[in-house]
């Protein structure tokens, strides 16, 4: 991972004092807190680099260190360590800096928690939000699916009905907690993607159906394709473009109502018939002028 | 409501390493709701995750109960003008879908 600057991040200089880098860090964390800031994935990022920026600079120990390797700390910090191993001394500060795991990985979820000798408060492990993208005719049925969260899987069953930006909780899924605190929850976000034919709002279904001139002013039948399998339509005599009209209970599933449905509505769009043959024309004439 | 659906406040103060009267002001503000057992206050275990959301509030970012309240308030309307958005937006797109 690239080196991160912390006293930029922080927005102090070299020479900031621990109450110059507490307000610092104090300003940004009321600006970017995860609280704050529910469902903002780029206000969550940049709140874990105000963490590990503070974490680092607010304990002179770590501070000192990351001051004398600056951009090179991790290597700087690996090689001190060889040389101390050679030297067979006991190098007893720094908990965690030895350059074992990736750069971010080394300061785990945060939340406010402190290390070294002061009074360690636990706290449950910070919550994970999560989109899951969904299309329409995924959300009218039932099922299940597996969610690969931090290396776990997760099964989940998603109720038909779920709604876009709908947002459910598993308990337990977050980042693990600090100092033996609980851990955190996996917060999953439905995105349902626009569908191509129904718009939906709430329960209820929205389409347009073509039917031809003849059909629209001599009534008859037409057949709709719905989520659930094609159904046959009653045209009234006479319908006029633009009619709408409602199919109870043919709408989409009511969520975490069995056998509940809302409403489809069609609007008819009707369509005028074309290459008319001279005959037709004729006939239409006549229609003009009965 | 059952014992194991409560949790001593005492317990999870220590657990936080939190004061009691900061989570005894939050309940005199109504922001948790506190059960008394025995003469014990316990808390209820949905009111968990709310009061240690408050409580990242208030030890995160310093903000005292008041500010919490008002953080809370401020949230709460911003949560609901977010679904109203997401309403608005289904309903836009019957209309330019």
């Amino acid at each position: 991972m690239d080196f991160v600057d912390y006293y930029k991040v922080l927005g102090v200089d070299k020479n900031a004092t621990e109450s110059n880098i507490k307000s610092a860090y104090r300003k940004l964390a009321r600006k970017l807190h995860p609280d704050l800031n529910p469902n903002d994935k780029d206000a969550h990022k940049k709140f874990q680099q105000v963490n590990e920026a503070n974490e680092v600079l607010s304990d002179p120990e770590k501070r000192k260190k990351y001051d004398k390797y600056g951009a090179e700390w991790k290597h700087g910090d690996e090689y001190e360590k060889t040389r101390q191993t050679k030297q067979q001394s006991q190098y007893g500060g720094g908990q965690g800096f030895d350059g074992g795991g990736d750069f971010s990985d080394f300061f785990s979820s945060m939340f406010g928690g402190q290390e070294g000798g002061r009074s360690q408060p636990k706290y449950r492990g910070q919550d994970y939000n999560a989109e899951l993208r969904l299309n329409l005719t995924d959300a009218y049925n039932t099922h299940q699916q597996t969610l690969t969260v931090n290396g776990k899987n997760v099964r989940i069953t998603i109720p038909a009905g779920v709604e876009d930006g709908q947002v459910i909780k598993l308990k337990g899924y977050g980042a693990q907690g600090m100092n033996g605190g609980p851990a955190g929850d996996l917060f999953i976000t439905f995105v349902i993607a626009v569908h191509p034919v129904y718009r939906r709002l709430g329960s209820d279904l929205y389409t347009n159906a073509d039917i031809d001139l003849y059909t629209a002013v001599l009534g008859g039948e037409t057949t709709l394709e719905t989520l659930s399998g094609k159904i046959k339509m009653k045209v009234s005599q006479e319908t006029q473009n633009g009619t709408k009209t409602r199919l109870k209970g043919k709408g989409f599933p009511v969520y975490k109502q069995d056998g509940l449905f809302g409403d489809l509505y069609v609007t008819y769009n009707i369509k005028m018939p074309t290459n008319l043959t001279e005959v037709q024309k004729e006939l239409f004439k006549q229609l003009a002028q009965s | 409501m059952l014992n194991d659906e409560l949790i001593l406040a005492e317990t999870f103060c220590t657990h936080y390493s939190v004061n009691f009267s900061f989570v005894q002001t939050l309940h005199q503000m109504g922001l948790v709701e506190l059960t008394a057992v025995n003469q014990q206050p316990y808390i209820p275990y949905d009111q968990l995750q709310k009061l240690e959301q408050l409580l990242r509030l208030h030890v995160d970012l310093d903000i005292n109960p008041e500010g919490v309240d008002v953080v809370c308030n401020l949230l709460d309307k911003m949560k609901l003008m977010q679904s109203e958005i997401q309403l608005l937006k289904s309903r836009l797109l019957l209309y330019e879908g």
